[in-house]
């Protein structure tokens, strides 16, 4: 593993390098800038956005709730279009039975299009081990490539990288000095993977829906590579997260109405491919072997836990990462995962099931419920890393100090009289330390919040202190209420009795 | 009819003028606010670490404080979104579960219960100052408070309304994540101030002392001259002058 996308570390840690990294960041916001408003113009022109989000959402709940019988479906019919269908419980699994199809090829060469699964499992460093060499023809990810490094965005890998960095990188792949020039850039590596294309034994792909009904496969992107990548080479394998079931074609239509806006802002991608088994006769081109690999590695682990099992709903279009405050200031790298933001802070740890790496990258979040807003199949993303928070504590694996703090808090809480007798002594404890009204100091837990502000002092008498005065003075000139605000009010408290009464008689007809 | 105020710890201890403005504002339509002194924290704190036995210890004392309620307000759109969380901690104990659906169906953001509740957005105060709005996340995104705050600041007389860029990213609070996750707190509120002073407003507003509290400590910590004030501050000092 490359440093920059190590888990090795505190998410602060690593946190820390992206903070000092002023092209990072920069480069980071703009890109995430423009996707972002790309976004927002293409959801508010769709017209019925919010409806075909719920759509999506109930797609997603619905295939995943009978994902069994989605999954035998699909790997049916793909079998009967003359697919190779493989299993793969984990990433070894996966890595086993890529290098087990590579060997039978007698492969040197393996072409790539983006696959965020592949990078889940490894691919690129079980192949070259083998001295197989595996190129990825994305854009992208031949940067990152190049640069020794992991994905730092779901959608946009290289999106830590400005243009300047990315032509020091492509002049040392290339022997010679390249401008930085986005046309050039994209120029030198079409006519280098051009060459690669023609050379691959083996094609590889992700997927990003599979159809169960006819057991196809469906690829979204840009740039013809992967087009390319299952046209090309003889052998094809394409690398699946056995959760990327959609049921029909026409549910398929949601999907593709919902990933490309909330991935770039696209009403559609350049190039969409659906395919459905190898070359048949009558076929101009594509590959004469076709083999799917449905990996799970630790996918299942969610079905049937009421708090994870939406997870599984995700499309990886990285709206999520879009939004989130947080990934905007630390970049994709410091999630220490192969997938980042919001989504990569839930499904790392939840797909490794890793207690103790819990707390760490779920605390890196405001729950500011951006990336929950965002998301086109709305994943309570900001309530699944409360729930992550949860169970590291429930299972003993809290911060000691925090545990500490937090019965500290609730003691005082148990009780309103315990609560102001802290106030009026936190009032004289303070004392020491304001300065024109403020607590600058940096010490303890003021060290990390007084860095960056200045803290403010208790006030000098509690509201609960001056209530009493409060509600005197204002009860002795009493004010009539309007009645049209009085008639309002009554109205609201008869809806929530009817609303309560329904609600009573619904339950019971249930039972 | 009783309207009870949910004072939150942060404006009790920390900021009761936001309290005190939300009791005469209210008082002034004839509303008077009852304050049952039993409350103490929604829990939000430990809830979000992750702490839910002592969240609840802190909850069991809203849930009784406010059990007579008929309508409950609140200067926090987070705290009143915390209470949305009750029935799921009070599950299995059934007595506090039905006050927790009770006090949830009840409980209303200041600026909700003004405008959806009451129906009031003309309360009728001047501020003639160049302002600018922080929608705060939890008010915003999960209790839906978009347009109830923009029109009561719309209703004030000489009040410039400028947009603040980036308006919806969070200003890096996020409670005990401030603290644990200082330096990426410290990025994200010190955009949200480069933001602020963009617009060249003389006053920042918000609806949640929380997110203020942070906001205006970076300002301070800055230099910066701009006065940040709660909704309900700053339409009771607009009626007050009046």
């Amino acid at each position: 593993m490359n440093p920059a996308s190590s888990t090795r570390g505190t998410v602060k840690e690593r946190a820390d390098i992206a903070l000092n990294d002023d092209f990072l960041r920069n480069a980071v916001r703009f890109t995430t800038d423009r996707l972002r408003s790309g976004k927002k113009v293409a959801s508010t022109e769709h017209g019925n956005w919010e409806e075909w989000r719920e759509r999506g959402r109930q797609i997603r709940l619905h295939t995943i709730a009978h994902l069994d019988y989605y999954l035998n479906l699909f790997v049916e019919n793909a079998r009967s279009n003359g697919v190779h269908v493989h299993f793969a419980d984990n990433a070894v699994e996966a890595t086993d039975i890529v290098m087990t199809i590579a060997r039978q090829k007698e492969a040197q060469s393996v072409i790539k299009s983006k696959s965020m699964v592949s990078e889940e499992v490894h691919i690129n460093q079980a192949l070259e081990l083998s001295g197989i060499e595996a190129i990825e023809s994305d854009l992208g990810e031949y940067i990152i490539q190049l640069a020794g490094e992991g994905p730092s965005h779901i959608v946009i890998p290289a999106i830590h990288k400005n243009r300047y960095q990315i032509a020091e990188l492509l002049s040392e792949d290339a022997g010679e000095t390249l401008e930085p020039d986005t046309t050039i850039l994209a120029g030198y590596v079409r006519r280098k993977l051009r060459q690669k294309f023609l050379e691959a034994d083996i094609g590889m792909t992700g997927c990003n829906f599979a159809i169960a009904e006819t057991g196809s496969m469906v690829l979204f992107e840009n740039e013809g590579n992967a087009r390319m990548v299952t046209t090309v080479p003889k052998t094809q394998i394409t690398l699946m997260g056995m959760e990327r079931i959609v049921p029909s074609w026409a549910d398929l239509e949601v999907m593709a109405t919902l990933l490309p806006r909330s991935a770039t802002g696209q009403r559609l991608t350049m190039y969409m491919s659906g395919i459905t088994g190898p070359k048949r006769t009558v076929d101009a081109d594509g590959p004469e072997e076709m083999h799917i690999i449905i990996v799970d590695n630790g996918r299942s682990q969610q079905l049937g836990d009421p708090e994870f099992q939406e997870l599984l709903n995700c499309i990886r279009c990285g709206a999520c990462l879009n939004v989130c405050p947080v990934y905007r200031q630390i970049g994709g790298h410091s999630y220490g995962g192969t997938y980042s933001g919001p989504i990569g802070a839930v499904l790392t740890p939840a797909l490794n099931k890793n207690v103790a790496e819990w707390d760490d990258i779920a605390s890196a979040s405001s729950l500011c419920g951006a990336c929950y807003e965002a998301c086109p199949v709305k994943i309570p993303l900001h309530d699944m890393l409360v729930s992550l928070r949860r169970r590291k504590v429930e299972r003993g694996h809290g911060d000691k100090l925090e545990a500490l703090g937090m019965r500290g808090f609730a003691t005082l809480m148990a009780n309103s009289k315990r609560f102001a007798l802290a106030m009026r002594l936190g009032k004289i404890a303070q004392k020491p330390f304001v300065h024109n009204s403020g607590i600058h100091l940096k010490l303890g837990p003021l060290k990390g919040w007084n860095t960056y502000r200045v803290a403010p002092t208790l006030a000098n008498h509690s509201f609960r202190d001056q209530w009493k005065e409060l509600s005197a003075e204002t009860a002795a000139q009493p004010k009539t209420i309007d009645p049209a605000v009085r008639q309002r009010m009554e109205q609201v408290l008869a809806d929530r009795q009817h609303n309560k009464s329904t609600s009573r008689t619904g339950g019971e007809s249930h039972e | 009819m009783k309207v009870s105020l949910f004072i939150t710890c942060l404006s009790d201890a920390i900021y009761p003028k936001v309290g005190e403005a939300m009791v005469r504002l209210l008082a002034a339509h004839g509303i008077q606010l009852d304050f049952p002194p039993v409350q103490t924290c929604c829990g939000q704190p430990s809830y979000n670490s992750g702490y839910w036995d002592e969240t609840r210890t802190a909850a069991r004392t809203i849930l009784k404080a406010f059990q007579s309620s008929d309508f409950v307000v609140s200067p926090s759109g987070s705290c009143t979104y915390m209470i949305h969380h009750y029935p799921e901690l009070f599950k299995d104990e059934p007595e506090y579960l039905a006050l927790a659906h009770e006090l949830e169906s009840k409980t209303y953001e200041f600026t909700q219960f003004l405008v959806k509740v009451l129906g009031i957005t003309d309360i009728g105060a001047a501020f003639p100052y160049k302002v600018t709005y922080h929608p705060s996340c939890h008010g915003s995104r999960l209790l839906g408070i978009k347009d109830e705050p923009i029109a009561l600041l719309n209703h004030v007389q000489g009040l410039e309304l400028v947009p603040l860029p980036f308006a919806e990213d969070c200003c890096g609070f996020g409670g005990t994540f401030a603290v644990k996750m200082a330096d990426i707190s410290g990025a994200m509120v010190t955009e949200k101030v480069d933001h602020i002073k963009e617009t060249e407003a003389e006053v920042l507003v918000g609806l949640d002392m929380a997110c203020l509290m942070n906001i205006a400590g970076n300002l301070r910590h800055r230099g910066e001259q701009v006065r940040v004030m709660h909704l309900a501050e700053l339409l009771y000092e607009g009626v007050s002058v009046r």
